[in-house]
């Protein structure tokens, strides 16, 4: 870790909507991304969390505060191609994002507006393919693929860019448990293996649990940022927000209400199976 | 069902000394192929064009069948065209009843229209069926790029054609779905005249453009962060090159063209 | 039980005869009980969707019959109208269907259809909006100004506007937040509750069928393995792994705790049933 990839200060931001009403999506959120950490963003529908996302590569411009990526302000237009190849971005429904049909024609459309020479592109295009597992269909139709394969596609379209930060507004919001479980094994590579800085957008708890720091948003704010184990443990709290836990928290939660004397931190299968084990051998 | 077995547009993969050439010398070829077909008048020309095509056909391995499937929803077009050539064609009559008049020009009036409609759709489909359309826009972008220097957006253009094609097929699969959906809620497409049909559709138009506007807006935005800024300082992945092949067979289609062309002036 | 909806040997094959030739059901004998809520679970492609479309009659079998209160629904025409009323179906994502200038419009669609009166009509409607919790002022509205998760609860009350004997939900709650998805599944056990009625409910999530349906359904490569209460075909664990499926959380949980060496019995599968279970470890130990 060596300092933070995206600075957001005091930003917020507000507009006008249809109505003439001017709501406060965001209120003041001063946040900063480590380089190569996993952050994930938890926050109900509403809670400001895409808002946010969507401030990190300068597709939207804060109406109060600043953005800082890798030091450069989002509100500068001469860096706009330079911020969104740092921060790449990639959204919910891969359908919408995937712009060619042949599957390595897509994964070329960033690297193509980059200007970067067609020997180069080509190497790019092969090595997000791997990074992704979708090699072998290159020279696919995205559309005969499956959701997790074509989120793999959208993904590698992002990281062909070679960008230090990948931000994800929630990318398995529209999969099936199959091709979920692609998709966030592949975030988790991204970041463990190749060291890119990955912020994932969810309002899946396990999901969440994945990551190595968990920011909680509502109204605009952010009202627990910390280890998820750490953020979890405020069961109530959560709840307050319009959040759940996941159900190993609950579980031992829902103990410790009935006078059981169980930590609240273990929140993988085997970590909470182990406090149960302990808690009835003691 | 029925809307997915639409070939017209398609490509299939392969391999062929066809697929291999560049979309642009299969471009010009098809353009020569058209001029030709316009102007050839007399059954010789016809045949040698005929001969052309079928070579092109049996070498890209695309198959008959395929063909002759992908004509199925032009068969009504091709089949009223040639009755108007038939009866409405100025000429000797030889047959006459009621408003109809049949006439020797009408019989070969309506017979070279239908075989230049058929040929010149067959032509157009060995196109599309051996170019992948992202190549296809590539070489109509290649070759108008001359006109971006009268200022005709022409990468504008190829992209937004490439873009037409990416999402014709979620289109289709979308209308499937909500037609389904309405039919739960008993929308009835099939049945009514005219009028109850047109107004059946309301359900189902309405749903696809507001569906389709939304995509527009996210794939945009998608766009923009993939620092799409137009065509401007754009490179590609793939770079067109014509090869020697290329060259043989555009030097030999316009010496075919020319000879048709010739051919029909001197009334062969 | 009186059984409401039965398949016998239903059979579906898409593009029959072409190279693209694929079974979608093979010799499927599926039977949903009146007045059951009954889940339906399978991964993409198992079979699922094309199952439930035959059910109202959207697809018609390749070979083998559908049953609506023992009547073939393809013996006649009218039949198979009559049944898209009685057996209603909502798509996934089903706010995309929606198209008329009100809420009220939209959801009066079916109802419309059917050739109700204007008065049965306007009751159907409000009924339906109070079910899905709509006020007054969001009928007079245009969907599109609705939230996400408002714009599918219109979307469902079209349907149940109809007033179908079986109610069927291709994945209800997909996409939605928590609180979405806890409406959304509150809405559906309301309606069961207030009107009897079938509730089929298809979904990929083991946890959320876990704590709603009564019986289960597996759908897998075109087949129903096997179907029970929950507590039954989560016995099954490693096969639903290997079908992509899995098992709910606590259900995984305990049987770890068994590995452990701890002799529980590992078949709960929700939270409270997890906490009972340790407590009552607890207090015999």
């Amino acid at each position: 870790m060596s300092g933070p990839i995206i600075e957001a200060q005091d930003l917020r931001f507000t507009y006008t909507n249809a109505e003439g009403v001017t709501p406060i999506v965001l209120d003041g959120v001063s946040l900063d991304i480590e380089e190569g950490s996993f952050v994930a963003v938890l926050g109900h529908n509403g809670s400001g969390k895409s808002t946010l996302a969507k401030h990190l590569n300068a597709i939207l411009l804060p109406t109060g505060g600043k953005v800082y990526v890798a030091g450069m302000d989002t509100a500068d237009q001469q860096k706009l191609l330079s911020i969104r190849s740092t921060v790449g971005m990639v959204f919910q429904n891969p359908d919408n994002q995937i712009v060619a049909n042949v599957v390595e024609e897509d994964v070329a459309f960033a690297p193509e507006n980059l200007g970067v020479p067609s020997e180069e592109i080509r190497r790019r295009v092969d090595e997000a393919l791997a990074m992704v597992g979708m090699s072998q269909y290159a020279t696919h139709a995205p559309h005969l693929l499956s959701g997790g394969q074509k989120q793999r596609v959208a993904i590698a379209g992002v990281i062909a860019m070679r960008p230090r930060c990948v931000v994800l507004d929630e990318p398995t919001a529209m999969l099936d448990p199959i091709g979920r479980k692609e998709v966030l094994g592949t975030i988790a590579r991204l970041n463990r293996e190749y060291g890119t800085t990955v912020v994932l957008i969810t309002h899946h708890m396990d999901e969440a649990a994945q990551a190595d720091r968990l920011v909680v948003m509502s109204k605009g704010h952010v009202i627990a940022d910390g280890p998820p184990r750490t953020v979890f443990q405020d069961v109530e709290g959560l709840k307050a927000v319009g959040l759940t836990v996941p159900e190993t928290t609950q579980l031992l939660w829902q103990l410790r209400q009935a006078g059981c004397d169980v930590p609240l931190d273990a929140l993988s299968d085997e970590e909470c199976a182990q406090v149960l084990s302990d808690f009835l051998t003691a | 069902m029925a809307l997915k077995d639409i070939t017209l547009g398609q490509y299939f993969p392969g391999n062929t000394p066809i697929h291999r050439l560049d979309p642009r010398t299969k471009i010009l070829l098809t353009l020569y192929y058209i001029v030709a077909l316009f102007t050839a008048e007399f059954l010789l020309t016809y045949a040698l064009m005929f001969l052309a095509l079928a070579s092109g056909i049996a070498i890209s391995k695309v198959g008959a069948k395929t063909i002759l499937r992908g004509m199925k929803p032009v068969v009504l077009i091709v089949v009223i065209t040639a009755l108007l050539n038939l009866f409405y064609t100025p000429g000797t009559p030889i047959l006459s009843f009621w408003i109809f008049t049949l006439t020797v020009e009408g019989i070969w009036a309506a017979f070279f229209m239908t075989v230049r409609i058929l040929m010149l759709i067959t032509g157009t489909f060995l196109l599309t069926y051996t170019t992948s359309p992202i190549l296809l826009t590539d070489g109509i972008e290649s070759l108008l790029g001359p006109l971006k220097k009268v200022r005709v957006p022409v990468h504008e253009l190829a992209m937004m054609m490439s873009i037409a094609l990416r999402f014709i097929p979620t289109l289709i699969e979308e209308t499937d779905k909500i037609m389904s959906a309405q039919k739960a809620r008993g929308a009835d497409f099939e049945t009514g005249n005219l009028f109850q049909k047109a107004r059946a559709l309301v359900p189902l138009l309405v749903p696809l453009f507001i569906s389709a506007f939304r995509r527009a807006d996210e794939l945009a935005v998608a766009m923009e962060c993939r620092c799409y800024h137009g065509g401007e300082g754009r490179t590609r992945m793939r770079q067109l090159k014509y090869t020697r092949a290329d060259w043989a067979v555009i030097v030999l289609g316009l010496l075919g063209c020319i000879a048709i062309t010739v051919m029909g002036h001197f009334g062969l | 039980m009186h059984p409401i909806l039965e398949t016998r040997k239903l059979c579906h094959v898409y593009s029959q005869g072409t190279p693209f030739e694929q079974t979608a059901l093979h010799d499927v004998d599926f039977t949903a009980y009146a007045g059951e809520y009954l889940g339906i679970i399978g991964h993409t492609g198992s079979g699922k969707s094309t199952l439930i479309q035959h059910l109202n009659g959207l697809l018609k079998p390749t070979s083998g019959q559908v049953l609506f209160d023992g009547t073939d629904i393809w013996s006649d025409p009218a039949v198979t109208r009559q049944t898209r009323f009685q057996v209603g179906l909502v798509f996934q994502y089903p706010e995309y269907q929606l198209f008329e200038e009100t809420v009220y419009k939209d959801i009066s669609f079916g109802p419309k259809n059917m050739k109700l009166d204007e008065g049965e009509i306007d009751r159907r409607v409000r009924q339906a909006a109070e079910f899905v919790g709509l006020t007054e002022a969001q009928l007079a509205k245009s969907p599109f100004e609705l939230s996400g998760g408002q714009k599918r609860r219109v979307a469902i009350a079209g349907v149940i506007a109809m007033e179908p004997r079986v109610l069927i939900l291709d994945e209800p709650t997909a996409g939605l937040d928590p609180v979405g998805v806890d409406a959304i599944l509150g809405n559906i056990r309301d309606y069961h509750q207030a009107t009897g009625a079938t509730i089929i409910m298809v979904s990929h999530s083991m946890e959320e069928v876990a704590r709603t349906v009564e019986r289960l359904v597996v759908v897998n490569d075109a087949v129903i393995p096997f179907s029970g209460t929950p507590r039954e075909v989560f016995r099954h664990g490693a096969e639903l792994e290997t079908m992509g499926l899995g098992v709910p959380q606590m259900t995984r949980v305990f049987l770890r705790l068994r590995q452990l060496g701890v002799d529980i019995d590992p078949s709960v599968y929700t939270v409270e049933q997890a906490r009972d279970a340790i407590l009552a470890a607890k207090g015999v130990g």
